[in-house]
């Protein structure tokens, strides 16, 4: 049974390549492809190893399959007073022949399932920063996709549950004798009731599942505090896992009921054109509280939820553990995946992540693969692996720095006089000009296009302070900047790479064709829009809608920063362990260039820690299956920045004060010598 | 082996012991006041005297406003919803059971027989693990490192790891944080703060502190240019998880990155990130829970002792253990050597230090912790007779906590109080020892304080570069820094000054101390030990 799946174009989350997954069988043997496209691809190498961990994953939640089955229909045919005839009835059902083509067709629902974990997974998770965004991304097309096989694989599900239960759930349509006629004694089919609504709470289910993972952000990947073995891991997520399920499916089960109660009627009578109807109807209450189905469908949810949970939290162990990068390449021909090259290339982000997950691991646990990170060219005598690792995690920093600046540039023009809209949209921003054509600058360049009303309260929450000098700001409502900013989202900073003018005009079009249309009202037209605004901000809906959550947008800009942890941990390590370590004095070129670097990061973190609602910390989850650690990425950054620069000043001690720096840095760093940050 | 009957005599009554110069421990009439010739080169430490007078008692111990309104009888429901909010399930029970004629007789019935259930299911398990059944102010005083946890007014010390700064529990579960370089003395308390048993300072850090308390982790940030006595409680960041409470012992990874935290009544050691509050229970296999945590100081590996006759040592790297279950009691304390290949520890019941090795070779293959099959025993304390100018003293008994100063050339033993020495007072044993080519342990004196004053905890500075800095804090509420010359191994560039420039203060040196413990090395080594081994030969005995 080989499966193709057609990736839905080159998206920005089909960040694997496309893949084809061999037989789910026990035999470690099924065709594993990479096709892939373009010149840059990472190493063959690789992409064969993520691949076999995919693969591996898959395999381990197909094996476990037979293990859930059992559970299942031993605790569907549960007979507490003869429970002996229990366990032998729960047996005799599994010994069927039936059974084997039940796993079949469950092992492709967990396949499928599987694929769509890889499909949709990511490294940075992306947050939306409005009520309206977070809409935008659940009717996405792809999402919308998800969705619907999910109903349909929950679906699938319910239906294997139901046969294998059977009892009364076993089939849609049961024969029986017409009651109104009583003399005609045809046997008729009718509607088993039971089944549909087993069925249906399946799709319900199946759907419930795929909004909740986008929801909760459960496609985001994090990477594991402390390193462990895979089954350990596993070993700890289970009993977690099988409480998550229990309890959801409970509310699940309470969801689906209320909705069975109110909506029933449409599936049923859509069927009922094909077959009778069993007494009693279920869409009632006292058909609802019916105990024993209840609990077969409570049941059946913790089957499906278990079954889909294991395998995705076996694609998470799997994904994210280490990997062991070569630093440097064995022969001439396969440094493609040595580690200097991976970090440097345009591998996909989960190779860059698990790349610097390496080098954070490898200055901290292996003196020998450290060595040949400081280690000399042969012929020639140069230090690549060194300027190649230390150039590619600064640039990181200095992104990152960047990034943190022009966030508070924005934020900080928050509440000053702006020059009228129509300057700005007439002619073309002086700030154009004076930017490089940078990556993380891409966002100013949108922000200067946008109408600077719009700007200005796009990157804060103190729109309406009572201080604000400007009358123009405070003449519109806290709503409409918002309902801006809940158009424009795509100007989160998270956004890379130059924005097409198409994207970057989406935003202000909005008003322009609005105020288009009122040009001809003559002098209406200072007064009119900003009515229009101010009735539209006192909507309580479109402010529920369009209101910028402030902590979200924080979030955003530090959404990818384990990256930005680990280089700073691999570098301040290895820096560190060049102290003993650097027989050639490689790292002492760089050591003012990192020194400078982190100082400058310092100062941004610092800066951006006092702004509003940087530094409050969302309330935390314990004991929860799904991980809200993206939420805090700023104060692990924070504190592994003061580490990473506490850690080279311990080490290096007074030397520090014959590394060239400027007066400034000299000084904070006599700061941090002293231990007074 | 090394054994007690070779200590020199203990010093005379009613005198302290300052310091430690040219092989010496120096005594004095007090703290105050030490000889003239040496003033030069104190130490700028604040010695401190906290009393506890001024204290609150530990009395304060419903918080709550329910004693200000009057009690009114609610129907059982609500009862029974609080009951569960409040205790859970047994407490919804408990007022079942105990309701009258406001519930069917079945239902009361059958509460009843399910507590009595609950409560022989918890007799059975507090009978594996009697330290359960302790309340948990005795559970904490039983396994803390102090020799008197509940009574003392000072409860827990800890130095800054690498400033000259230190953090002291009183008795009232306050915090204060002393500075050398500052007068400012903040003191923090927070809401939850109550039966701290532990302290830790986060290294590579300036202002970190976690606290262990009764019910979570408190995470004090503290700004060093702050001014602030009294940081508000919005500085601490509160991190708990379910059934992990009291905490007892904490332990921060040697470069700053990880927090462990242990409780008697929890099995799973906790591994936290504090920045994003995540938390990883370790695995566990036996044992009710874990009382001390303790991480080698090469941050390779951590000891984890349990109330069981067991201890685990962790690798630090894929968090795998290895266990040590043949000791006749539990493990009583324990502590590293600098480079983390050797552990002493001690075990209840036995006068005795044990010492364990790891090769050197583990730090490179990946979930190994590769310990020695056996440990060695390298040291006996039991009680012996000594001859002192006065007559005849007895000395020895069962060590309670043991500190090793960071560059592992001093060894301090408190010892259990033993009513046939020093009329039950914990005495406070000094070792001389060396790490490297082979392993010794030689004794070098007893540490006496003030008359009337017991021994509450010892503790070294971690970053004291003339030598080694024990801190002792008595039961007087006196905290005495003790400083042990020496040349210092780990901080070479250090030159004697005072050995230069001044005459030893008291006494000559010249006591020619025999090898009392030698480790055959493995591999024959340029330095003999069988010929003129004498302490003479060492650096420290050059001076």
């Amino acid at each position: 049974m080989v499966l193709l799946l057609a990736a839905p174009g080159p998206g920005p989350l089909a960040l694997w390549p496309l893949t084809c997954y061999g037989a789910p069988l026990p035999a470690p043997g099924g065709p594993v492809s990479f096709p892939w496209v373009g010149g840059s691809a990472p190493g063959l190498q690789l992409l064969w190893v993520l691949g076999w961990r995919i693969a591996t994953s898959v395999v381990c939640s197909v094996l476990l399959l037979p293990v859930c089955t059992t559970a299942f229909v031993v605790f569907s045919s549960l007979n507490l007073l003869h429970p002996i005839q229990w366990i032998s009835d729960a047996f005799h059902n599994l010994y069927g022949s039936y059974v084997v083509f039940y796993l079949l067709l469950l092992s492709l629902v967990v396949v499928i399932i599987s694929i769509f974990n890889i499909e949709f997974y990511t490294v940075a998770p992306s947050i939306p920063c409005s009520r309206l965004a977070l809409i935008g991304k659940i009717v996405h097309p792809q999402q919308v996709m998800h969705s619907l096989v999910h109903s349909a694989m929950g679906m699938l599900m319910a239906w294997c549950a139901a046969v294998m239960t059977k009892d009364q759930y076993h089939v849609l349509a049961v024969p029986c004798t017409d009651s109104d006629s009583l003399d005609s004694k045809v046997a008729r089919a009718c509607l088993n009731e039971y089944h549909l609504f087993l069925l249906l709470a399946g799709a319900f289910m199946g759907y419930s599942y795929s909004l909740l993972y986008f929801v909760n952000n459960m496609n985001y990947l994090p990477f594991p505090i402390i390193q462990q073995y895979k089954f350990l891991r596993f070993r700890r997520a289970l009993p977690l896992l099988l409480r998550h399920s229990a309890v959801e499916s409970l509310y699940l089960v309470r969801n689906f009921c209320g909705l069975y109660y109110f909506l029933g009627y449409i599936p049923k009578a859509w069927i009922m054109t094909l077959h009778l109807l069993l007494p009693p109807p279920l869409d009632s209450l006292s058909g609802l509280l019916d105990l024993s189905l209840l609990y077969h469908v409570w049941l059946c949810g913790v089957f499906l939820l278990v079954t889909w949970y294991i395998t995705w939290v076996l694609f998470k162990i799997y994904a994210t553990e280490a990997h062991v990068f070569p630093v440097q390449p064995m022969f001439t021909g396969d440094s493609e995946e040595c580690l200097p090259k991976v970090l440097n290339g345009s591998s996909p982000l989960i190779i860059k992540y698990l790349a610097l997950q390496d080098l954070m691991l490898l200055s901290q646990y292996s003196p020998s693969r450290r060595q040949e990170v400081f280690s000399l060219s042969q012929p020639g005598g140069h230090p690549h692996n060194w300027v190649a690792i230390s150039r590619e995690c600064l640039a990181l920093l200095n992104d990152l720095t960047q990034k943190l600046v022009i966030y508070q540039e924005a934020a900080a023009t928050n509440g000053r006089v702006k020059p009228p809209p129509s300057s700005v949209e007439s002619k073309k921003p002086p700030v154009m000009e004076e930017i490089a054509f940078q990556t993380p600058k891409a966002n100013l360049m949108s922000k200067a296009l946008m109408p600077s009303l719009v700007k200005a309260s796009l990157f804060s929450s103190k729109f309406t302070s009572p201080d604000s000098p400007a009358p123009i700001v405070s003449l519109f409502g806290d709503g409409v900047g918002s309902r801006m900013a809940g158009v424009g989202d795509f100007k989160s900073p998270v956004y890379k790479g130059p924005l097409s003018p198409q994207l970057t005009r989406r935003g202000p079009r909005l008003w322009t064709s609005l105020t288009g249309e009122l040009w001809t009202g003559g002098a209406l037209i200072v007064s009119f829009p900003a009515q229009v605004k101010s009735f539209l901000s006192k909507r309580v809906l479109i402010v529920y809608f369009f209101s910028k959550h402030p902590e979200a947008s924080i979030q955003a800009v530090f959404s990818d920063a384990q990256m930005h942890i680990w280089a700073l941990e691999g570098l301040s390590h290895l820096v560190a362990a060049s102290f003993t370590e650097d027989r050639f004095g490689v790292v002492q070129t760089t050591l003012p260039t990192i020194l400078s670097t982190l100082l400058m990061l310092q100062e941004a973190v610092d800066k951006h820690f006092k702004l509003p609602h940087a530094s409050s910390r969302p309330p935390r989850l314990s004991g929860s299956l799904v991980d809200t650690s993206y939420k805090t990425l700023r104060f692990a950054l924070r504190a592994s920045l003061k580490t990473a620069i506490y850690r080279i000043t311990t080490t290096f001690g007074e030397h520090l004060n014959a590394v060239q720096a400027s007066a400034e840095h000299q000084k904070r760093l006599q700061q941090f010598l002293e231990f007074k940050e | 082996m090394c054994s007690l009957s070779l200590f020199p005599p203990l010093p005379p009554w009613g005198q302290v012991t300052l310091y430690e110069y040219n092989n010496e421990l120096v005594t004095g009439d007090s703290y105050e006041s030490p000889p003239p010739d040496f003033r030069g080169q104190w130490i700028n430490l604040p010695v401190l005297h906290l009393t506890k007078d001024p204290l609150k008692t530990p009395g304060r111990l419903d918080h709550g406003t329910k004693t200000a309104f009057v009690h009114h009888r609610e129907s059982i429901w609500k009862r029974c919803i609080n009951a569960w909010c409040d205790v859970g399930v047994s407490g919804v029970l408990n007022e079942v059971a105990n309701s009258e004629e406001e519930v069917f007789k079945w239902v009361k019935t059958a509460s009843s027989w399910a507590l009595a259930l609950c409560r022989w299911g918890s007799f059975l398990h507090g009978s594996l693990f009697p330290h359960l059944s302790l309340r948990s102010e005795d559970l904490i005083a039983e396994f803390a490192q102090v020799t008197n946890w509940s009574s003392c007014c000072l409860r827990v010390f800890a130095w800054h790891p690498h400033t000259n700064k230190f953090a002291v529990v009183l008795l009232d579960d306050s915090i204060r944080v002393y500075n050398a370089n500052s007068t400012i003395v903040p003191s923090l308390k927070h809401r939850l703060q109550r039966n701290v048993a532990a302290l830790a300072w986060k290294p590579l850090s300036a202002s970190v502190l976690a606290v262990a308390c009764q019910s979570c982790i408190l995470i004090w940030t503290l700004d060093p240019n702050s001014l602030s006595t009294r940081p508000s409680s919005g500085c601490a960041q509160v991190l708990s998880h379910p059934g992990h409470s009291p905490v007892t012992s904490l332990a921060w990874s040697p470069n700053g990155g990880r927090l462990l935290s242990a409780s008697p009544v929890d099995a799973a050691v906790l591994v936290w990130d504090i920045s994003t509050e995540t938390c990883v229970p370790l695995p566990w296999f036996r044992g009710g829970g874990v009382t001390y945590l303790l991480w080698s100081p090469d941050g390779s590996k951590v000891l984890a002792t349990t109330p069981s006759a067991i201890f685990r040592v962790w690798e630090a790297q894929m968090w795998t253990c290895e266990r040590w279950p043949t000791l006749s009691g539990r493990c009583q304390t324990g502590c590293w050597s600098p480079d983390g290949n050797r552990l002493l520890f001690t075990v209840v019941g036995e006068p005795l230090i044990y010492s364990l090795t790891f090769p050197e070779h583990s730090r490179e293959g990946k979930g190994q912790v590769g310990g020695a099959k056996t440990a060695t025993i390298v040291a006996d304390l039991s009680e012996t007779t000594i001859q002192t100018p006065s007559g005849e003293e007895r000395l020895g008994g069962e060590a309670h906590s043991m500190v090793w100063d960071p560059s592992g050339e001093r060894l301090a033993v408190l010892m259990k109080g033993n009513p046939h020495v020093q009329h039950g007072k914990p005495v406070i044993l000094l070792f001389r020892t060396r790490n490297s080519p082979v392993f010794e342990l030689l004794p070098c004196g007893v540490v006496q304080g003030e008359p009337g004053a017991w021994a509450q905890l010892i503790a070294f500075h971690p970053s004291f570069n003339k030598g080694a800095l024990l801190s002792v804090c008595w039961s007087t509420g006196r905290i005495a820094h003790i400083p042990l010359y020496f040349v210092n191994a780990q901080f070479p560039r250090f030159s004697p000054m005072l050995g230069r420039t001044q005459e030893p203060p008291a006494g000559g040196g010249g006591s020619t101390h025999m090898p009392l413990f030698t480790e055959s090395a493995p591999i024959s080594s340029p330095w003999d030990p069988s010929s003129g081994t004498s302490w003479s030969n060492s650096p420290t005995g050059r001076l």
